[in-house]
């Protein structure tokens, strides 16, 4: 025992550096979070500062754009949570039905490729395509159409964000489906075939049951990003023109806090969204667990 | 497999592999595309005829590249970054994941760090009280904001500490029997038995550093401080925020841009990940596995 004794005090030396920096840069700003409940004025600091109470928060949602800041949120969050695991479930299916595993291995590097590049890069060519000079107008045009400026209209930038988002990332959340089809018994599909099954019977019938587990438990875990809209990708996308479909929490909180450096009532935003992202991550990793096993560490 | 080559199945077959077709296209297309309108004719790209290849040749944005003296810096500052932001997160990480895939009996104190970890992993400040406490500790426009800024990824060591718990047992028991002390099993046993997973998790953390444009963007003041993807970020997104623009506006805005020369930028920003990229595959493939499927 005194052995492991001596031994203790080498963890506590390899954790060091790691909790140090847990606590500069996460534990420490967390006192930051008082600010919520202040008037707080930079020259006073944290200690200082007037006490306002709920104030902040009820003056967030007395603002004009909080409420569809929070419903663009939310539209755009599950609209990328749902497509993301369904374009995904797809695409793997369809590609564990080809045939040559050489053209199989192509398509899979190539779609794997947009997840590495950055959304400043992405960004700069889906406005780039997009764009009123871009190919896509260059399309319209051949068929007879106007320009439009598509990243411009607040009418689609939506369906823009979400569709862009899938096309970036559907090859690479495809990997999880395809190594959990890589564990099918090949017997089930020569049983179901001898049972008479066609193409579309053995993928409903041996192919979806296969991944359902997977399926549901991405679903749950996705849970805790309801208010996750992704802010490098609106970020680098969004433009004045189309604030009022496009903006979500996390760029309303940014320009609220650092541009109009109102730090309290961003504060305030974001505690908002980090104890309802919170709650719903804790609730979703217990349903992980209950359904499918599913543990953390 | 089983063969049934019913007229169905060969129209399926021929459907699928149409599809699946395009949708490698339409991830090769804006990588091809942006590469054309760099080496297309000024006029040509800003008139937007460039649809699937270059129209007149020149390379004159790359030689303004060579001479842009701001954009080779902010390069460099991403390189430097990349490096030294690696590095540190790897060695911060795996030196937490060791004693955390110790069993409880042999380390006590284990399942408070474990709970602190997830906390932070879970909640956070904000932007706010985190951009006031860089600023507190005097890191605004130091390269050491950007480093430390990525830190410690916390999922990352859970990644490890998995891998390392579910390592053979014995392998620890013998290399205890011979002598060896925690530093010494960790960097002579544990660390080469899991090589797959360092990389696939030092690929994660270099992308991250490459690809990230925020930290870069508010912690920095001056141009001159900015990395890479900030830099072209600049470029870009050059709309005033907050003021009120026209639709009129928006398209002025846009006729201004020197398109060729954007692109140009942009396409040596991703360089160097295509370059890495078909060495890396391999590995992030396991990585995403080992997060995901655990025993």
């Amino acid at each position: 025992m005194k052995r492991l004794g001596g031994v203790q005090k080498h963890y506590y030396l390899m954790l060091l550096p790691g909790m140090v920096w847990l606590v500069m840069f996460s534990i420490v700003p967390m006192f930051g979070i008082i600010m919520a409940f202040q008037n707080y004025n930079p020259g006073q600091g944290l200690l200082r500062s007037e006490w306002v109470g709920l104030e902040n928060f009820k003056y967030m949602f007395q603002l004009n754009d909080s409420i569809p800041v929070l419903i663009n949120t939310f539209i755009i969050a599950v609209g990328k949570i749902v497509f993301n695991l369904l374009v995904p479930l797809i695409f793997a299916i369809l590609l564990n039905e080809l045939r040559s595993m050489r053209y199989k291995k192509w398509v899979q590097t190539v779609v794997y490729l947009p997840h590495f590049l950055s959304w400043v890069i992405m960004a700069t060519i889906v406005i780039g395509i997009f764009g009123y000079y871009g190919v896509a107008n260059t399309v319209v045009k051949a068929f007879g159409g106007h320009p439009q400026l598509f990243m411009a209209d607040a009418g689609i930038f939506r369906q823009i964000v979400i569709g862009t988002d899938v096309w970036k990332e559907f090859g690479y959340n495809a990997i999880i489906f395809l190594a959990a089809l890589t564990g099918v018994n090949l017997n089930l599909y020569e049983a179901a075939a001898i049972d008479g099954a066609n193409r579309w019977r053995l993928i409903w019938h041996v192919t979806l049951p296969a991944l359902s587990t997977t399926v549901v438990l991405l679903g749950v875990l996705s849970l805790g990003n309801v208010l996750n809209a992704g802010f490098d990708q609106v970020y680098n996308l969004y433009n004045p023109l189309v604030y009022s479909t496009g903006d979500i929490l996390d760029t309303w909180v940014y320009r609220l806090g650092l541009q109009n450096l109102q730090f309290s009532l961003a504060t305030a935003a974001g505690l908002f969204k980090s104890v309802i992202s919170f709650v719903l991550i804790y609730v979703s990793y217990r349903l992980a667990y209950r359904f499918a096993d599913y543990t953390v560490f | 497999m089983v063969r049934n080559r019913t007229l169905g199945s060969r129209t399926f077959e021929i459907t699928n592999v149409i599809l699946l077709g395009l949708l490698l296209l339409s991830c090769l297309y804006p990588l091809w595309y942006t590469f054309c309108v760099s080496i297309s004719n000024k006029a040509a790209a800003n008139a937007g005829l460039v649809t699937i290849y270059p129209i007149g040749f020149s390379l004159t944005p790359y030689q303004e590249i060579i001479n842009d003296k701001l954009f080779l810096n902010s390069f460099w500052i991403s390189i430097q970054r990349t490096v030294l932001g690696t590095a540190f997160s790897m060695l911060v990480t795996v030196l937490m994941a060791y004693p955390l895939a110790r069993p409880n009996r042999e380390f006590k104190m284990r399942n408070t760090f474990m709970w602190i970890l997830v906390f932070c992993m879970l909640f956070n400040g904000g932007l706010i009280p985190w951009y006031l406490t860089v600023q507190h500790y005097h890191l605004i426009n130091t390269i050491w904001a950007l480093v430390l800024g990525g830190g410690v990824p916390i999922f990352n060591v859970i990644l490890i500490m998995n891998f390392f718990r579910n390592l053979p047992k014995d392998m620890n028991e013998a290399a205890v029997v011979d002598g060896g002390g925690p530093w010494s099993i960790l960097f002579r046993v544990y660390i080469p038995c899991s090589v797959p997973v360092l990389a696939a998790v030092a690929l994660f953390i270099s992308v991250y550093h490459w690809n990230e444009f925020f930290n870069g963007l508010v912690l920095m003041n001056t141009s001159d401080k900015y990395p890479l993807q900030t830099y072209i970020q600049q470029l870009v997104v050059n709309i005033p925020v907050g003021t009120s623009l026209t639709p009129e506006q928006y398209k002025k805005l846009s006729e201004l841009s020197n398109r060729t020369l954007n692109a140009a930028k942009v396409f040596i920003a991703m360089v160097p990940m295509l370059l890495v990229y078909p060495f890396l595959q391999k590995y992030f493939v396991s990585g995403i596995m080992l997060g995901a499927v655990k025993e």
